[in-house]
């Protein structure tokens, strides 16, 4: 899991505030809330950086938490998402980086 | 025949052959009937069927399929085709499945042009300005709406239509046929919409600010939205977050007593 290369669902439809982050699922709608620590992975799931370089950079260097914890608080997170589809888990890094688009 | 039903500014066109039916609709709408023959309407054909097409109870579908929607319940079967404002639906002739009918097309248009967004909430019209009341079931929308004092003018106590207001600044809510427990129509008036509560029953009588990921979170929980389409979904965030960020979205905590209503104001 570890070097998985996260990648937001080009489809999904989200806006960040206040550091937060809701997501609509475009295929049926259901919602999800994002902490300020989701939120910052879900900025960083351009489908370039792994998981592990996320966490290490958006997540240990901006909150206060271990890595080992962050890391699999990071990797329910990203499994949860990828199961409704709104995060891809790439196998390897893509070459094009995912626009920001909220 | 037909009977032409306008709500939140858009017109419906029911084209039936069963003329009890229509005069059942005539009365239920009688406020929102549209003067003249509707040629400008969005058009319904509605063909009466006899017992339910299938279990009563079977779940909502609202599903695109070759560019018209599918809209399927127990009581009812229609198709909508968004491109040219036309439809037909088979049902068992009651209002209540035309209402939910109307409901979803309503929802769908508004979503499809960007234009606005319908509600779980009551609201009401004080002062030439419009609140809602905000919540699901049980959270006090009628009970807001029966003690609401002389002088306020009820839009719903079941399902607010808000559209984005003309000149382009915030949104007006439009008063609704589409009654909860009350069982009584909305008066058919327009207000500039000025603060959106969610409902929150409590010992006493207070409104708090909600942060905006919350506010955006529970408006789209509370918005009616069924339709499973890609192309909609960035269209109804967007609605959400924009009438977010144009009036006081908060949470009322109320006692059910009429001194709630001295802090809408």
């Amino acid at each position: 899991m570890m070097n998985v290369y996260p990648k937001r669902a080009p489809n999904a439809a989200f806006r960040v505030l206040g550091g937060e982050a809701i997501v609509m699922n475009p295929l049926d709608s259901s919602l999800f809330s994002l902490n300020e620590t989701a939120a910052a992975i879900w900025r960083a799931a351009d489908g370039c950086r792994s998981l592990a370089q996320i966490v290490d950079s958006e997540v240990c260097g901006q909150f206060d938490v271990d890595p080992e914890t962050a890391l699999r608080e990071a990797t329910e997170f990203a499994e949860a998402l990828a199961v409704h589809d709104i995060l891809i888990l790439l196998p390897e890094a893509e070459t094009e980086v995912l626009p920001w688009r909220p | 025949m037909s009977v032409c039903i306008a709500i939140g500014g858009i017109s419906i066109r029911v084209e039936c052959t069963d003329v009890r039916f229509l005069h059942e609709l005539r009365l239920h709408y009688a406020g929102y009937l549209a003067p003249g023959d509707g040629a400008d309407s969005l058009v319904l054909l509605v063909e009466p069927s006899s017992p339910p097409l299938q279990s009563p109870d079977a779940d909502l579908e609202v599903r695109l399929a070759g560019g018209i929607w599918v809209i399927k319940r127990g009581d009812f079967h229609a198709e909508w085709e968004p491109g040219c404002g036309r439809g037909v639906a088979r049902l068992v002739p009651n209002r209540y499945s035309l209402d939910s009918i109307l409901r979803i097309i309503h929802s769908l248009e508004l979503a499809r042009t960007g234009q606005g967004l319908l509600l779980h909430a009551a609201s009401a019209v004080r002062d030439g300005r419009a609140f809602l009341f905000c919540g699901p079931s049980g959270a006090g929308k009628t009970t807001m709406s029966r003690l609401a004092p002389a002088g306020v003018r009820l839009l719903t106590d079941e399902i607010s239509y808000l559209r984005r207001a003309p000149n382009g600044t915030g949104f007006d809510a439009w008063g609704t046929p589409f009654a909860g427990e009350l069982a009584r129509p909305g008066e058919n008036i327009v207000a500039p919409l000025s603060s959106l509560y969610f409902l929150r029953q409590a010992g006493e009588n207070r409104i708090d600010p909600l942060a905006a990921p919350e506010a955006l979170r529970l408006v789209l929980k509370n918005t009616l939205f069924f339709a499973h389409d890609s192309a909609l979904v960035p269209r109804v965030l967007e609605l959400a977050h924009s009438l977010c960020g144009s009036v006081e979205v908060a949470q009322l905590s109320f006692a059910p007593d009429v001194r709630v209503w001295n802090l809408i104001r």
